[in-house]
């Protein structure tokens, strides 16, 4: 109880105060040469909606230099999926006998005819949340009666959990769970990014947690193919602040390479036994982004292997394009084309309680992110 | 206001829809002067003193969880309602939802916990009442208890009455209560010994009264300390600005919420409260609140100030800033 003593209680050294200040002194220096460089601004993007939540809460956004501008990338799950696959989970809901099972995030999220998960289950649907896919596999245990389906949405970060509760029910003899696989993948994400010949990014934050699954080598091709700056990044503040300049220092230098900044977590080659267990349950396939639409070789489907396991096949749930709603910037957010404000609903028409964008919705979504904690 | 569609489970949160249903709803009927300043007692004025007056209802799964259950919640809910608004608790009801087929064992575990928590509290149950539902209409058991207590002669605090300048005193360490709760009703199997701080404040509560200078007090339930500083910073009109580092908040609780990524500053406590007071009086509340075994982490966070635009702030640990609004609805927890 010393801490308490002396009225600290939150400042070990990734938050440490002095630290953080010497960090941004740095900063200023490197952010004028490397507008200098670059003859003008520099954005950098956090590809991942944990950091766009992190930068958020720490309050960092107000203490950066001028020249720094942060874009919100596509590593938000539930803000990437699309209108048309949210529409497949509401119908899914809405099947007599099924229990939904999800992660809290998507109860929100709304399709195209403005309903959600939250409003299914006040209209009698079973919806749960569930903190580990494994405790969707032990309701289908525990409930052989009903048809239990998980609703997998996400990168890297989730296939795998997903792929191991799928491989559980398999090695069970379920015959009552299936799950969604609308994953998406986050190396060709950036390349979907950086193939836009307009695109102005000049550095990449990238996702700590995806990149202990795969690794340091999938992003290599952003540094040779594309000239673009790549550092694997932590979560807390000193990490953020550390990552960022390590990219302003390769700015400078104009030597781009994928940099691992999170080495206390992220090996080069990743989690050997986690890229197995995906490419085990799953293969790679088409995914479908919202605002872009479909992207070959983007995302995750059943490996034939675990087909059975397919909800969408299992219940024959068509996929219908539908239109992104009216007014709603989510899509250019993703892409690091527009900043949450510049949405002409933000904070007006749209808010967390009566959000109309995804990115609203999430706990990692940038809007979510810049109206909680002012930017 | 508009008028609500629909109840959903957000309205319950303690947060800002269920200020609005409060307030499109149950003010439009029932509005008058004890109702009006909706804090966490009303002061009914009889010839000779002022009463404070509060009911609640509890409705936690599991009704059991580490360092507490709903018996204890609901005791210490009621008595720590009065207690902040400077009331010495005179007695309590009790009335029990319960369904069919209710464990009889389970039911006076919770009855002995109630007991004990009054006890500490110094009050007695002296009313209640009961009723019995079909099975599945009630999740197990439903409690609401009301209390009355004195609010002593020259005591008066109010959320208004906060001034600029005045120090934020939160008690002790924040959001166990919520996520205790969490881990058992989700078998999240987090470790670290996370319990439900549930505990009568009134004791506490005398004793940081008996140094001059407290404007208000609020107890922090749900929606947390960000929610309560919003209404008391809407109350007085003034910005209530805290220090991340001077926020306290247990290393197990702290990062238990990064996994669930929630933040403790919105996650529920059932026996903290903040202060409000004078500066030149922090110093003594501080003094007397850590003597007492629930306020041994008692810290100076924060401070009101006067504002062109009043909001509430935190000053992060490595020198940022952000805003915190009022709860919503419901924390969701993350995908990852």
């Amino acid at each position: 109880m010393k801490a308490a003593a002396a009225g600290r209680f939150s400042s070990p050294l990734w938050r440490d105060r002095a630290l953080a200040a010497s960090a941004f002194s740095e900063m200023g220096a490197l952010a004028s040469a490397a507008a200098a460089k670059k003859g003008g601004r520099v954005n950098f993007m956090e590809v991942c909606g944990t950091h766009t939540m992190a930068i958020a809460a720490s309050g960092m956004r107000r203490l950066f230099p001028r020249e720094l501008r942060m874009l919100s990338g596509p590593g938000c799950p539930v803000c990437v999926t699309s209108q048309g696959d949210i529409d497949r989970v509401l119908a899914l809901a809405g099947i007599p006998g099924v229990m939904i099972t999800t992660f809290g995030d998507m109860l929100k999220v709304k399709g195209s005819k403005g309903l959600d998960l939250a409003s299914a289950r006040e209209r009698g649907a079973d919806v749960r949340v569930v903190y580990s896919p494994l405790d969707a596999v032990a309701l289908a245990a525990a409930e052989p009666s009903r048809e239990v389906v998980f609703i997998g949405v996400g990168f890297e970060t989730t296939a795998p959990v997903i792929g191991a509760a799928v491989a559980r029910a398999k090695k069970m003899g379920l015959k009552n769970f299936s799950s969604t696989a609308f994953f998406k993948l986050v190396p060709p994400a950036l390349e979907l990014l950086l193939s836009d010949p307009e695109h102005k990014i000049h550095g990449f934050l990238l996702p700590g947690h995806v990149s202990a699954i795969i690794g340091t080598g999938p992003y290599r091709f952003v540094a040779e193919k594309y000239r673009v700056p790549c550092v694997v990044t932590g979560f807390e503040p000193l990490d953020i602040l550390a990552g960022i300049n390590m990219l302003f220092k390769q700015v400078i230098s104009g030597e781009p390479r994928v940099e691992d900044e999170y080495f206390r977590a992220v090996r080069a080659e990743g989690n050997p036994a986690a890229q197995k267990l995906m490419r085990e349950v799953f293969s790679v396939s088409a995914a479908t982004w919202r605002a872009i639409g479909p992207v070959k070789n983007t995302g995750l489907e059943f490996s034939k292997a675990y087909a059975a396991f397919d909800a969408v096949k299992r219940f024959k749930i068509k996929y219908a394009e539908a239109p992104e709603p009216e007014g709603c910037l989510c899509g250019t957010i993703l892409l690091g084309k527009a900043l949450p404000p510049d949405c002409p609903l933000f904070g007006k028409g749209c808010t967390p309680s009566n959000a109309v964008g995804p990115c609203m919705v999430s706990s990692e979504g940038a809007c979510a992110a810049w109206f909680k904690y002012g930017g | 206001m508009a008028a609500i569609n629909k109840v959903v489970l957000g309205h319950g949160s303690g947060g800002r829809l269920s200020r609005e249903l409060v307030e499109s709803v149950f003010l439009k009927s029932f509005s008058n002067p004890s109702l009006l300043p909706l804090e966490d007692s009303a002061e009914v004025k009889i010839p000779g003193a002022t009463l404070a007056f509060t009911t609640d209802s509890y409705v936690v799964t599991p009704v059991e969880f580490p360092g507490a259950d709903i018996g204890r919640v609901a005791v210490c809910g009621t008595v720590n309602d009065l207690a902040v608004k400077g009331a010495r608790p005179l007695a309590l009801s009790a009335a029990f939802i319960l369904e069919e087929g209710f464990p009889g064992g389970l039911l006076e575990r919770i009855t002995a916990s109630m007991r004990r928590a009054a006890d500490e509290a110094g009050v007695s149950i002296v009313t209640g009442d009961t009723k019995v539902v079909e099975r599945g209409k009630a999740d197990g058991i439903f409690i609401n208890t009301s209390g009355i207590g004195l609010i002593p002669r020259g005591r008066s605090l109010s959320s208004a009455a906060v001034r600029a300048g005045d120090v934020i005193i939160v008690s002790g360490s924040l959001a166990d209560h919520g996520v205790a709760v969490m881990n058992a009703r989700d078998r999240l199997g987090l470790e670290g010994g996370i319990k439900s701080d549930a505990a009568p404040l009134n004791g506490l509560i005398e004793a940081a009264l008996k140094v001059p200078g407290t404007r208000a007090m609020r107890d922090i339930t749900r929606g947390g300390l960000a929610t309560v500083l919003n209404e008391v910073s809407g109350a007085c009109g003034l910005t209530a600005e805290v220090d991340e580092e001077a926020v306290p908040v247990s290393a197990a609780t702290r990062s238990a919420c990064a996994l669930l990524g929630l933040d403790p500053l919105y996650v529920a406590n059932e026996g903290k409260i903040v202060i409000f007071a004078a500066p030149g009086a922090a110093a003594g509340i501080l003094r007397a609140l850590r003597s007492h075994r629930y306020g041994k982490n008692a810290s100076v966070a924060g401070r009101m100030l006067k504002e062109k635009k009043p909001q509430v702030r935190m000053l992060t640990s490595i020198g940022g800033s952000r805003i915190m609004l009022m709860l919503e609805g419901e924390q969701l927890p993350r995908i990852c």
